[in-house]
């Protein structure tokens, strides 16, 4: 066990399965970087040097950088993983998604249905997303919410270290197509993870915090977000449990509905635009199956319906922070009832 | 300065950075003994009785209650009643300058780091304090699902006089996943060679529960390599054990679950933290921990029941002294186990003690430790 | 190359389940029993069969949305394939695909596709996964002229050139994708296009069994042997319209009528194999009974079957989720 950031945990995984199983191979734009080039090989390690000397150890066999062609390489990635690998196939930014959508969502989510169960697709489609990074509307989203509407997709969001490495090496061994989402502007941030291969079980929420007054739910960063947010409250005498459902789809619901039934008040803290979100997906699942146990309207946190700006100022103003999450807070245990009127 | 003596933050375990008093239980101005408890420290993984190190006046309690403080930081300062009030001000403000520059980095450089030994092909974690005392060395030997962190508030104390090495048995902690047939004898042996790879010829053993029955299967294996037993609510003293502790502990995959088998180990269930839980499920989650704990249960806990007794050879152990420490409101193993014994075997019954007497009751237990290894290593010294 | 007996009999039976398999599905759907929609392969036989004769189990295709012909030239069970297209239980793949999602995996068959375009990515991995497994298998991507225009299709001849993957690219152009003519759609050429991307690409004769047959050795061997991707154009025809309904008024008066009468792929290889006088037309008459016979099984098979269950509605959808 010693301190490694969110990159180092995440390369450690690829690391440890790719020599566990010779069928885990990469591929993606620039993994190793510098194919076929006169200088360096193992050049970038990805664009942000997350897959740094894995060609070294594992060679260009197992360590493939693809064109510029994600239609292709994901594609062929899917195809792989239906005849025998398991490629991890990095498609650098989530926003990148747009030109191989159909691999993702026609091919390697719909096989094993299709063909009425006989399918197996041990697919991991790697990608970074979230504001924060002043890399403007093309390469800030979240977009999980897409992958989460379509069956047959797993997606994971760790928020920290610890959880991306046990995550990672569950995508990888698990027999279906997972999308496992990085934050880029955690790949820094360090924590205590073990030295040796673990798994994080998908579907089972981690309670950050736990608490009598409030239910936060966050997703992947925004899990720091409402726990910086829960440390102040608490100080002011508010408790809150903070939920990180750790992977979307699937989606802990009973661990959701159990921290309502328990704290009767619920804030959703979620990065991805408000439409359609993790956030209204949650607040329906709560109303639906929790009314009773509210004491509260459900209050979400979420970035404003706008694509994400690239002048500082307003991306700092885009992402939800920790004050927003307090006032979210304040405002569900200062709720009474005769407001509804 | 000369005669302020200043107490610090202790370290209890690996992981722990900060902690605070979660009460004092002395007041500025009282005369306080070498081992006395003075206040409560909470961490986040658990709360334990402070004991002072020193005897003198406790002048002044520096941290306050619900203070989070880094491990190093001055607690209070005991000194003579002669010494003035104005050095204690200076002495605290001198300490806490220094600390506040940078001290607080040499101090992690220098706690001690567990080391990796391959035993016959098996990687073993251990962690060796006191290693410049002189003098037979002392071993501890957790128990099932533990790991060398058991002894968080054992190993410091034992090392301020005694070279003291707590290790991870195969399955567990930092060792490898690999546990054989997960049987006593695969196990200790694992001991042993850890023992002999350190170039210890003999040690005093302390084993808690199935590290009871390792310690003690080693002591039948190997009686010139122990010179003392002393084995803290020991298996293999009988058939019973609650079944539904062991599955209970391999099957939990959540805080929620956890929580509750974890506390049955305590007779004082607040002692069970969110810290606690989360430690031993990232353990669970390593790969091979599943199958080693597998493994170790169905040899030696079969169908709830121990399979390997061993408390009737204890007459084997001829001269070797030999201690059982057990709580008495141990829901484990139970406490009715130290009864029937073979004589002189020194049975110490703890009240208000579950099954890990080291923290619940750790000064009486670090305290018989010490006295049975005294009491060993005169007997067998040339005089 | 001289083909056994054996091998003849087979290309032939083959073919003709294919083409009994296809007409008899334009008479059935008209009836109204068949759920959704399909597309006939009929007409193009010589295509599949021809290159899938030199194919194992360990070798995969992947198909297109006509892909009825691809599946029993792969050896996909006639009776999984009809119950399927029926939507009964025990379809190939379980009611749950239909007929443009035939798949059998265990003979190397990903699947049909109802994306235009969809195979070629899947086959560049199928081939990745034989030559990074050294299984010394290949990889055929049967798509058609519309599936030309698409990226996919492009991006993949790029990939599978510079990866020299043993992969095979079949352009069956059948000289419409759904009502637009390739002379409209496609610009250059097919061979063109895969010279640009380093490959080579041999011009085939659709109708000609043995010319299709001969080809796809020379590619298929070339891949095998780690020489890397090729592409096979193969110009066909289909008998029927896009889909079954499709009144296939944007084609010529008479044109299908007079490519059954002079090029039909079956009359053509009777043709041949009688000329020299390597099968008679005796035991030709038998299989063509037999793919008669067995096609009229699997019809009523697939009538009497029973449809998935309601439980089955919520299965197949991870492996464990």
């Amino acid at each position: 066990m010693s301190k490694k950031s969110y990159r180092t945990a995440i390369n450690e995984a690829l690391r440890q399965e790719m020599r566990r199983d010779p069928a885990v191979i990469l591929m993606g734009e620039d993994i190793a970087g510098g194919a076929g080039a006169p200088g360096e090989q193992d050049a970038w390690g990805g664009v942000l040097g997350v897959t740094k000397g894995l060609v070294g150890e594992f060679g260009r066999e197992r360590v493939l950088d693809t064109p510029l062609s994600e239609s292709a390489y994901i594609g062929a990635a899917a195809g792989a993983a239906a005849t025998g690998l398991r490629p991890v196939a990095e498609l650098m930014f989530v926003d990148f998604v747009g030109v191989c959508f159909d691999q993702i969502f026609n091919q390697a989510a719909k096989f094993r249905y299709m063909f009425g169960g006989n399918a197996r697709t041990p697919l991991v489609i790697r990608a970074m997303y979230g504001a924060g990074f002043r890399a403007a509307s093309q390469h800030s989203q979240c977009l999980y919410p897409l992958f989460t509407h379509i069956p047959g997709l797993k997606v994971v969001l760790p928020s920290s270290a610890y959880e991306a490495k046990g995550l990672l090496i569950q995508s990888i061994r698990d027999d279906d197509p997972v999308i496992f989402l990085e934050n880029k502007v955690q790949y820094d941030e360090e924590e205590d993870v073990p030295d040796e291969a673990y798994t994080i079980p998908f579907g089972e929420a981690n309670l950050t915090r736990e608490g009598r007054d409030v239910t936060i739910v966050a997703f992947g960063r925004m899990v720091k977000i409402a726990n910086e947010a829960a440390d102040r409250l608490l100080k002011q005498g508010i408790s809150c449990t903070v939920l990180d459902p750790r992977t979307v789809s699937p989606l802990d619901t009973g661990t959701i509905l159990d921290c309502v039934q328990e704290t009767g008040r619920l804030v959703i803290v979620d990065e991805a635009s408000p439409r359609c979100n993790m956030a209204t997906d949650v607040s329906a699942l709560v109303a639906q199956e929790a009314f009773g146990a509210l004491k509260a309207p459900i209050r979400m946190v979420c970035p404003p319906h706008v694509p994400v700006p690239f002048a500082p100022n307003l991306e700092d103003l885009y992402v939800p922070n920790a004050d927003r999450v307090e006032a979210a807070v304040r405002a569900v245990m200062g709720f009474k009832a005769r407001e509804l009127a | 300065m000369a005669g302020i003596i200043p107490l610090t933050m202790p370290k209890f375990g690996l992981a722990m950075t900060e902690g605070k008093i979660a009460s004092w239980t002395v007041p500025e101005g009282a005369r306080i003994e070498t081992g006395q408890e003075i206040a409560d420290i909470e961490t986040t993984k658990i709360t334990n009785g402070y004991e002072s190190p020193v005897k003198g006046i406790l002048r002044r309690r520096v941290a306050a209650e619900q203070q989070d403080l880094p491990v190093g930081a001055l607690i209070a300062v005991v000194a003579d009643a002669s010494v003035p009030d104005s050095d204690i001000d200076a002495f605290i403000a001198a300490f806490e300058a220094e600390f506040a520059t940078g001290h607080t980095g040499e101090q992690a450089e220098t706690a001690p780091e567990p080391l990796t030994l391959d035993v016959g092909g098996r990687a073993i974690r251990y962690l060796e304090t006191g290693r410049e005392h002189a003098g037979t060395p002392i071993v501890l030997i957790h128990g099932f699902g533990g790991d060398l962190n058991n002894w968080m508030f054992t190993q410091p104390v034992l090392a301020a006089d005694r070279r003291t090495i707590a290790l991870d048995l195969p399955g567990h902690g930092g060792s490898s996943k690999d546990v054989g047939a997960g049987d006593l004898t695969t196990l200790s042996r694992a001991v042993t060679g850890l023992l002999a790879a350190l170039d210890i010829p003999k040690a005093h053993l302390v084993g808690h529960s199935l590290g009871g029955a390792v310690a003690l299967r080693m002591a039948l294996d190997t009686p010139n390599r122990v010179a003392s037993l002393s084995l803290i609510a020991p298996a293999s003293f009988g058939e019973e054990i609650d079944g539904g502790f062991i599955a209970g502990f391999i099957e939990a995959s959540r805080r929620k679950q956890m929580q509750p088998v974890l506390e049955k180990l305590f007779k004082d269930k607040s002692l069970v933290s969110r810290d606690m839980a989360d430690d031993l499920l990232k353990y669970k989650r390593l790969d091979g921990v599943a199958a080693a704990l597998g493994t170790i249960a169905a040899t030696n806990f079969a169908n709830g029941r121990q399979q390997e007794i061993l408390s009737g050879r204890l007459t084997e152990l001829r001269g070797l002294p030999v201690q059982i420490v057990w709580g008495d409101a141990d829901e484990i193993l139970p406490v009715a186990h130290a009864a029937n014994l073979p004589a002189g075997i020194a049975t110490h019954i703890l009240p208000d003690s579950g099954h890990m007497p080291q923290m619940e009751k750790a000064a009486e237990v670090n305290r018989l430790i010490a006295d049975l290894v005294a009491t060993a290593d005169a007997r067998f010294q040339p005089t | 190359m001289q083909m056994n007996r054996a091998d003849l009999l087979h290309a032939y039976r083959t073919m003709r389940t294919i083409r009994e398999f296809e007409e008899r599905l334009h008479l059935e759907f008209a009836t109204g029993e068949i759920p959704g929609f399909v597309h006939l392969y009929a007409g193009e036989e010589a295509s599949a069969v021809g290159v899938c004769m030199h194919l194992t189990d360990r070798d995969k295709i992947a198909s297109t949305h006509r892909g009825h012909g691809h599946c029993i030239a792969k050896g996909v069970e006639v009776q999984g394939m009809m119950s399927e297209i029926y939507g009964r239980k025990d379809g190939v793949c379980g009611g749950k695909g239909g007929s443009m999602h035939i798949a059998d995996l265990s003979k190397g068959m990903l699947g049909a596709n109802g994306i235009v375009g969809g195979g070629p990515p899947l086959i560049c991995g199928a081939a990745l996964t034989a030559k990074t497994l050294k299984t010394g298998g290949v990889a055929v991507a049967f798509y058609g002229d519309g599936a030309s225009n698409q990226g996919t299709t492009l991006e993949s001849l790029n990939l599978a050139s510079i990866w020299k993957l043993p992969a095979i690219f079949v352009c069956e152009d059948n000289g419409y994708a759904e009502s637009t003519a390739s002379s409209y759609s496609v610009g250059g050429s097919q061979a063109k296009r895969a010279e640009g991307f380093g490959i080579p690409c041999q011009e085939v004769d659709g109708f000609d069994f043995f010319a299709v047959h001969e080809a796809a050795r020379v590619a298929i061997e070339r891949a095998r042997n780690g020489g890397g991707p090729s592409m096979l154009h193969v110009r066909l025809a289909r008998y029927f319209g896009h889909f079954e309904g499709d009144a296939t008024t944007y084609r010529a008066p008479g044109e299908v009528e007079r490519i059954r009468n002079e090029q039909d792929c079956l009359r053509r290889f009777r043709q041949q194999v009688s000329d020299a006088a390597l099968l008679d037309s005796g035991e030709l008459d038998v299989v063509d009974r037999e793919a008669a016979e067995a096609v009229e099984l699997s019809v009523r098979g697939a009538k009497a079957g029973a449809p998935p269950t309601e439980a089955d509605l919520l299965t197949d959808v991870y492996v464990a989720y």
